[in-house]
């Protein structure tokens, strides 16, 4: 947010890629990607291309994270080097940490970690190419390949961001209305009852502007969780997903 | 599992158990600050510090001011840069080494809510553009920790940078004996963090009540204006109760902005 500049993000009440105010971006997911993951998707939302491969439950290393009440969860959100126009130093960094703490206490409401005691389930995102809104397409991605994994869970979890760009409240911010716009509201629900799982705003926003935010995010969150369901159930048809 | 944790699981319980209630152990309605205790210039080797005492909870920010390099992409803009130092004095819970994912978090809220506000003009932090500009380093560390550092670090940093001197820079030499004037900051943002047990919404989390919630919200206001948000914990909050907070916020905020 915040960088000052001159381009009008808004000509016509169109955006700079042609969008509406409330349009997504195209959204494709496709579940059971990957050979050795327990469970695994695809997504691509825009120009973002995410993977998500879950392991577990399995063995809890190490030991003295394990609880005898529910699974260790984990989930690790990275950026490829190659994902950003300048090359990102691999590792974690803050901002990945961040992503992956609370990433991780949305998945923990969904998945039924009481139900593997002593084991621990490990989640990792790859973000592969980065055109803003990653920390949505791999939250989305990683319900999915929980899914996919065959975890038992409450839901799924859906993501997406709503921001404000030239004093406009729009919905899943491109890259430059990311990078000059005046606010970004990422949320994760839950389709079915509609519990707020993850939320984070920065930016400048009245409560109105934030109301409407939320209630754009929660709208396309039931487009996004179709396109998630549709991934699941082409995966079980026979031939789908990875042989 | 430890002794301890077994022990936190009985205290959590009792925790869980009052606020079915509607009780809290410290008997405090539900959204009710701590006593609230600030102390300017506590340290005065640093440009600008602040001592914050938050009931039990104790934390200082520290605020420096480095010449620097600008960002290649905002050459004519300082920069700010927020660290958390979760001492082990401070708690059993904390081990020293490398910042653990918490710290990571509350270091990043604080400076989404100095940042994003505007606090800062990072224009008038520029000397000579693409070459030179003041960086702001604010350090937060903790003493005594007995819930809700995301507060009482907020508190304490804009207090911090509210009373930072401007060293004097000459021949590219910073001359810290010599200051002219304060730094400049604009707006005074405050944090207010919520959290739910159960059904019930409070303000201010206790040590206890740290380890009992499921859902947490902070939530960072400056005037009428939203500045940034966090949501934290494996629990979830409906759409309604965070409109209930954002309001509740909004009304919170004014007690700690008087302070300031």
């Amino acid at each position: 947010m915040g960088m000052k500049s001159d381009l009008k993000l808004i000509k016509n009440g169109k955006r700079l890629d042609g969008r509406k105010p409330d349009e997504l971006r195209p959204i494709t997911i496709k579940a059971g990607v990957l050979d050795n993951a327990n469970g695994s998707a695809y997504l691509e939302w825009g120009g973002n291309k995410v993977i998500a491969g879950v392991y577990g439950p399995r063995e809890c290393l190490p030991r003295h994270r394990s609880s005898p009440y529910k699974a260790y969860l984990t989930y690790r959100y990275n950026m490829a080097p190659f994902s950003v126009d300048d090359r990102k130093r691999p590792g974690p960094d803050r901002r990945s940490t961040e992503i992956s703490k609370i990433s991780a206490e949305a998945l923990e409401r969904v998945i039924e970690v009481e139900k593997f005691p002593n084991t621990m389930i490990n989640v990792f995102v790859e973000v592969l190419q980065a055109d803003a809104g990653t920390r949505c397409a791999a939250l989305t991605a990683a319900a999915v390949a929980a899914a996919d994994a065959g975890l038992p869970m409450r839901d799924l979890i859906v993501s997406c961001a709503a921001g404000k760009i030239d004093d406009t409240v729009v919905l899943d911010l491109g890259k430059k209305e990311d990078n000059f716009g005046q606010a970004d509201v990422p949320i994760a629900i839950l389709p079915h009852s509609e519990e707020i799982v993850l939320l984070q705003m920065d930016g400048d926003l009245t409560k109105e502007e934030f109301k409407e935010a939320i209630d754009m995010s929660v709208k396309a969150a039931k487009q996004i969780y179709e396109l998630q369901k549709k991934a699941l159930t082409e995966r079980f048809k026979k031939g789908g997903g990875k042989e | 599992m430890t002794v301890e944790d077994i022990s936190w699981e009985i205290k959590t319980d009792y925790t869980r158990h009052l606020a079915k209630k509607k009780m809290r152990e410290d008997k405090r309605k539900p959204f009710e600050y701590r006593k609230i205790e600030l102390e300017n210039g506590y340290i005065p080797n640093a440009l600008g510090s602040t001592r914050v005492r938050l009931g039990k909870t104790e934390v200082i920010a520290g605020v420096s001011l480095v010449m620097g390099t600008p960002y290649p992409d905002k050459l004519n803009a300082g920069t700010l840069m927020t660290s958390v130092e979760l001492t082990p004095i401070a708690s059993p819970m904390f081990e020293s080494g490398p910042p653990r994912p918490n710290a990571v978090e509350y270091a990043r809220v604080v400076d989404r809510g100095i940042r994003e506000s505007g606090t800062l003009d990072f224009e008038k932090l520029c000397v000579t553009e693409g070459e030179e500009v003041w960086m702001v380093i604010l350090d937060l560390h903790v003493l005594d920790y007995n819930g809700n550092l995301f507060d009482a670090f907020a508190l304490a940093a804009i207090s911090a940078l509210l009373n930072t001197k401007m060293p004097k820079y000459e021949d590219g030499k910073v001359i810290r004996e010599e200051t002219k004037g304060k730094l400049s900051v604009q707006k005074k943002p405050v944090e207010c963090t919520f959290f739910k047990i159960g059904d019930m919404l409070m303000l201010d989390p206790s040590l206890g009540e740290d380890k009992a919630l499921d859902a947490r919200l902070t939530v960072a206001t400056v005037g009428d204006r939203i500045c940034a948000m966090q949501k934290g914990g494996n629990g979830s909050f409906t759409m309604k109760e965070i409109d209930e907070l954002v309001d509740m916020s909004f009304k919170k905020s004014k007690e700690l902005t008087k302070l300031l």
